[in-house]
């Protein structure tokens, strides 16, 4: 045995060096050592626990009570808007939602899986929902479903311990009853985005269930419709799982908003857009409340406040009638012919005598040129009344030259023309008016003749949008300078007078009351209505030259803007206004629109009969369409949709198409063309016409 | 007086059995707090385990000298065989697998060797010759019993454990006479070997866990959790603690194994600064009790085998406690008779029951003990 060996050996020759007695001693000292080593750890142990205790205990008192006790925001209710008379434009729905933060996601796949199950979500919405994941901010919540019903609610309530990052909750989402019809005027909300969050540091802003207003009214009046939130503490466990509420601090709903615009007025004119890509204005004469400023297409600010999918944006993004597009506020047009009763006003205060005429026969030669009117025929022997509803041109610029630029400039910058109102707007596009001064500051070129020529027909350099020129309607129709007002208030604006003739208000009126009623243009605009007479003029803007295109037909960019200004009691006005339809191929797109708005205003039963008949023919009214466009859209691209780009993209590109058209970097150096207007009697195609390059 | 306590009651060493049973009880109100006032599933089964323990450690303190002298070896050899046998059998289940199942309970052999390293080292450093202490007879054959049970539970993967067995064996060692310059050798031999076996003999989440514990902060939501969390329990509990069956931090979850390696935090929640130096008071008795009994204990393997067990228990305490302090790294060492778990109250019962055999041989030797 190994052991017995070593014994016998240790035995055989013992080392006097050490003996057991110094091995004893040995132990002694060192097991003494140890001693005093674990009595060290012992007060090591006690005092740290001192330290923790009493010394930090401040410190994690306070961290084991943040722990406990989780400071849940309640998003506030967004304040209402509401139109004229009380009714809701924006409400609040109550509403189960669910929210999902990607930074406390653990098993995203598994997760986003499981939530796709349970809420039913197509392939497309998972996609999206992923899209919006991806390029979420971590912190920031990203909106899986609202408007969910409660089973779905319940079930996710109960799976929550196994989803962490999945927030489901109840609360209130944005509702627009009118949808796409408010889409421009009110603007949508949506959750906030990194560089909102960055300007402004507010814990409520990354709450779920937490929007933010995103464009138009809901933007301009954020602070004031968003109220304050409330707070809810509640002890949770570790998981997140909610133990039970401790105290809850109710939330104090944003302050409403009241808008001058007719709810129902305004619906019915987005609807009677139809398939048309324009816009409608509707002013009060007596105090300049916009009663309704529709553009269509439009977006359904519901889905977009839910956020943008796939094909949403590919629908938006590649539509040519570009519905992200404000066109009451930021399109800019040629007025056309809609400025001749203005050009007639600044004859009359410059002392023309009305009943002066001039032989039309169907072109004036200036120096060596021939300017055509749009009756290549000829009006004969034209006065000014006959030169505003017959929209003689030949009168125009024979006169225009008799008086001058001046003075129809000063003019159409009183009738509203290239001003920019106060409105609570982001911005509006203003336009131009063209002057002598203007030319020579822009281009630094003097005056010519034509400019004038083209000026007066509304052409050339001239621009307006078309909430000018519904201001223009109502200034000429009751002399005085009425501001267009958004925001209803107690306090009745009293507008100032223009210090118009009365006489000569009352000639344009007549002018005006025959381009409908009388010998005019617009015959087919009478309204349908006993005693109740409107007045119009209208315009067609030429969109690319002769040369390209006769402007009626062809292809859909290249014809001619339809235009048409209004009022209504021609004799004693009430309503103003004006339509504006893009490429709608002249001014017959324009006034039955106008024609139908009116008689909607005056008794919206026979104005819902003329619009059903309408819609019946276009399948549905503009939600109805908007949804079966979107299934269409669905079955073509399916899983090929491009990404949409983040939020804060989406904003750009819509503040992209709202900028105004720029105004021509070069001169325009020849006449325009006026492009026939449509219901003249008769009217042959035009001959062939000299090219017109730049109108 | 000592007529009307039975003899039998009376030799029974109480100096230790009744702060144990202080501590025990203690340690069960904790875990009924903890399983949010219920004695199931924990607080019973600790108390019950405590007295079969308590029940085996009587048992072991009978046991005469040549016993245990005799046992030694062939014990050591047959827990060996157990830790390579939990080895193939964790391989071929494709797992790290620490127990085996014997049917009506399992078996944790790595911790069986905690008291068993001690026993055989003490066995050794006894048969060998005190002259030859200072030789390599006193080292080689020593590191090789050590090395190969430490290593096996080491790729358990073990580290607390392998680390407990190393710490009672480098005890028993230093308590045998081995030279000083020799623990100052290896000392500098650690100091070189132990950063390169750092990055390549530990796990990923051993190595994580030791840089978590260097800044627990860099990780508030991953392993640095557990250690922020604890101190959060311990700092949050102040001088007198939130009351019983009051604390947060254990009750809503924040608090990882609040009844096994971070029990120490639960009751301190609850106890406060005052529970905590209780707690320091029953190890401080009994840790001195058993180191008393090894300094006036009869030879030189009794000697060694009760200090050796002494600090093996040693080593449990002021790890654990360490650990829940945020002053050691997170390493899966439960705390002594609180905790809960049957292992290592076996293990701790066997260090126990040994001090207790010890102090009976040196009673025996002095005519002296129990109560007197």
């Amino acid at each position: 045995m190994k052991f017995g060996d070593w014994r016998n050996r240790a035995r055989a020759r013992p080392k006097p060096a050490i003996s057991s007695v110094m091995l004893t001693h040995t132990f002694n000292r060192r097991s003494f050592f140890l001693g005093a080593v674990q009595g060290g750890v012992g007060i090591l142990l006690a005092t740290r626990m001192g330290y923790l205790a009493v010394a930090e205990n401040e410190k994690y008192r306070l961290a084991s009570e943040s722990n406990r006790v989780n400071l849940a925001l309640i998003p506030p209710r967004r304040g209402w808007i509401l139109d004229r008379n009380g009714s809701p434009l924006a409400s609040n729905r109550a509403a189960f939602r669910v929210d999902l933060i990607p930074e406390r996601l653990v098993h995203a796949e598994q997760t986003i899986s499981e939530l796709g199950q349970i809420l039913g979500l197509s392939e497309i919405e998972v996609r999206d929902l992923k899209d919006k994941i991806d390029k979420a901010h971590g912190f920031a919540p990203v909106e899986v479903a609202s408007r969910i019903d409660w089973d779905k609610f319940a079930a996710i309530s109960v799976r929550l311990p196994d989803m962490p990052g999945v927030v489901p909750q109840r609360g209130f989402s944005r509702f627009y009853p009118t949808g796409p019809a408010v889409g421009h005027l009110i603007g949508y909300v949506g959750t906030v985005s990194a560089e909102e969050y960055e300007k402004e540091k507010n814990p409520l802003l990354i709450t779920p269930g937490f929007k933010i207003g995103k464009d138009g009214l809901e933007k301009q009046y954020e602070q004031r419709l968003r109220g304050v939130p409330g707070a809810r503490r509640t002890e949770v466990t570790a998981g997140g799982r909610i133990v039970r509420d401790l105290e809850t601090r109710e939330d104090v709903p944003g302050k409403p908003i009241q808008l001058t615009i007719d709810g129902p007025l305004q619906d019915y004119a987005a609807r009677r857009l139809g398939l048309e890509s324009g816009s409608v204005v509707v002013m009060d004469c007596a105090t300049g409340d916009v009663l309704c400023m529709a553009s269509m297409p439009s977006f359904d600010p519901n889905s977009f406040s839910d956020g943008i999918g796939r094909i949403e944006w590919k629908m938006l993004s590649g539509d040519d009638h570009v519905p992200l597009r404000n066109k009451v506020l930021k399109g800019l047009y040629p007025p056309g012919s809609t400025v001749k009763p203005m050009v007639a006003m600044s004859f009359l205060e410059a002392g023309l005598d009305p009943s002066a005429s001039v032989g039309c026969g169907g072109g004036l030669r200036v120096g060596n040129r021939v300017f055509h009117c749009w009756n290549r025929r000829g009006h004969g022997t034209v006065d000014m009344a006959k030169g505003i509803y017959q929209s003689c041109d030949v009168y125009f610029y024979h006169f225009a030259q008799k008086i001058g630029m001046d003075p129809i400039a000063v003019m159409a910058k009183r009738l509203g023309m290239q001003e920019k109102f106060e409105l609570p707007v982001s911005s509006q596009s203003f336009g131009t008016v063209p002057s002598p001064a203007w030319k020579e500051k822009k281009y630094g070129q003097p005056w010519a003749l034509y400019d004038t020529v083209n000026a007066t027909i509304g052409q050339g350099y001239m621009l307006a949008n078309p909430l000018q020129l519904a201001v223009m309607a109502t200034r000429l129709a009751t002399g005085s300078q009425v501001m267009p007002r958004m925001l209803l208030d107690k306090q009745i604006p009293r507008p100032a007078s223009l210090n118009f003739s009365g006489e000569h208000v009352a000639y344009v009126r007549q002018a005006m009351s025959d381009v409908v009623n009388g010998p005019g243009t617009a015959g087919r605009a009478k309204l349908p209505l006993d005693g109740i007479q409107m007045a119009g003029k209208t315009g067609t803007a030429q969109v690319v030259g002769l040369n390209i295109s006769s402007g009626k037909g062809g292809l859909w960019k290249y014809r001619d803007h339809g235009l048409f200004i209004f009022f209504a009691p021609f004799d004693n006005p009430r309503y103003a206004g004006a339509v504006v339809i893009e490429h709608g191929g002249g001014s017959g797109a324009a006034y039955p629109i106008a024609r139908d708005v009116m008689t909607f205003m005056f008794d919206p039963a026979k104005g819902m009969e003329a619009l059903n008949t309408l819609e019946a023919g276009w399948g549905g009214n503009a939600i109805q369409r908007m949804a079966s466009k979107y299934a269409a859209a669905e079955q073509l691209y399916g899983d090929n949709a491009p990404k949409p780009v983040s939020e804060a993209q989406v904003e750009r590109a819509v503040d992209a198409v709202e900028r105004p058209a720029p105004t021509p970097a070069a001169p325009q150096t020849d006449a325009a063309s006026p492009a026939p207007e449509p219901v003249a009697p008769a009217a042959p195609a035009p001959a062939a016409a000299p090219a017109s390059p730049g109108t | 007086m000592q007529t009307y306590v039975p003899k039998l009651i009376a030799r029974q060493p109480w100096r230790v059995v009744l702060p144990l049973l202080g501590l025990v009880l203690f340690g069960s109100a904790v875990l009924y707090s903890a399983a949010g006032g219920s004695f199931q599933p924990w607080a019973v089964t600790h108390t019950m385990r405590f007295f079969v323990f308590l029940a085996m450690a009587l048992v072991i303190s009978r046991i005469r000298p040549d016993l245990f002298k005799l046992a030694a070896f062939p014990a050591y050899a047959v827990i060996l065989i157990l830790l390579i046998l939990v080895e193939a059998l964790g391989f071929v289940g494709g797992g790290s697998q620490r127990w085996l199942n014997l049917g009506f309970m399992t078996l944790q052999p790595s911790e069986l060797m905690k008291p068993a390293i001690v026993l055989v080292l003490a066995r050794y450093y006894d048969l060998l010759p005190a002259g030859e202490i200072s030789s390599w007879r006193a080292m080689v054959p020593t590191l090789g019993l050590l090395g190969v049970p430490m290593g096996l539970v080491m790729l358990q993967p073990d580290l607390g454990t392998a680390l407990a067995i190393g710490f009672g064996a480098a005890i028993v060692i230093f308590l045998a006479g081995v030279p000083l310059r020799w623990f100052v050798g290896a000392g500098a031999a650690v100091a070189v070997i132990a950063p390169i076996a750092f990055f390549t003999l530990l796990h990923d989440y051993q190595r994580k866990r030791v840089f978590t514990f260097l800044d627990p902060e860099s990780d508030p939501l991953g392993s640095g959790y557990h250690i922020t969390q604890s101190k959060i329990a311990i700092g949050s509990g102040g001088l007198f603690g939130k009351g019983f069956g009051n604390g947060s931090q254990s009750h809503l979850d924040y608090l990882p194994e609040p009844h096994t390696d971070f029990v120490f935090a639960t009751m301190s929640e609850e106890w406060g600064m005052l529970g905590g130096l209780f707690v320091l008071f029953v190890f401080f008795l009994v840790l001195r009790w058993g180191l008393r009994v090894a300094q006036n204990a009869p030879d030189r393997f009794s000697r060694l085998l009760a200090a050796g067990m002494t600090l093996t228990i040693f080593f449990y305490v002021c790890i654990n406690l360490m650990m829940v302090m945020g002053l050691a790294p997170v390493v899966g060492i439960p705390l002594p008779f609180m905790s809960h778990g049957g292992s290592s109250m076996m293990t701790n019962m066997i260090c126990v029951g040994t001090i207790m055999a010890v102090e009976r041989w040196s009673g025996e030797r002095r005519g002296s003990g129990g109560l007197g």
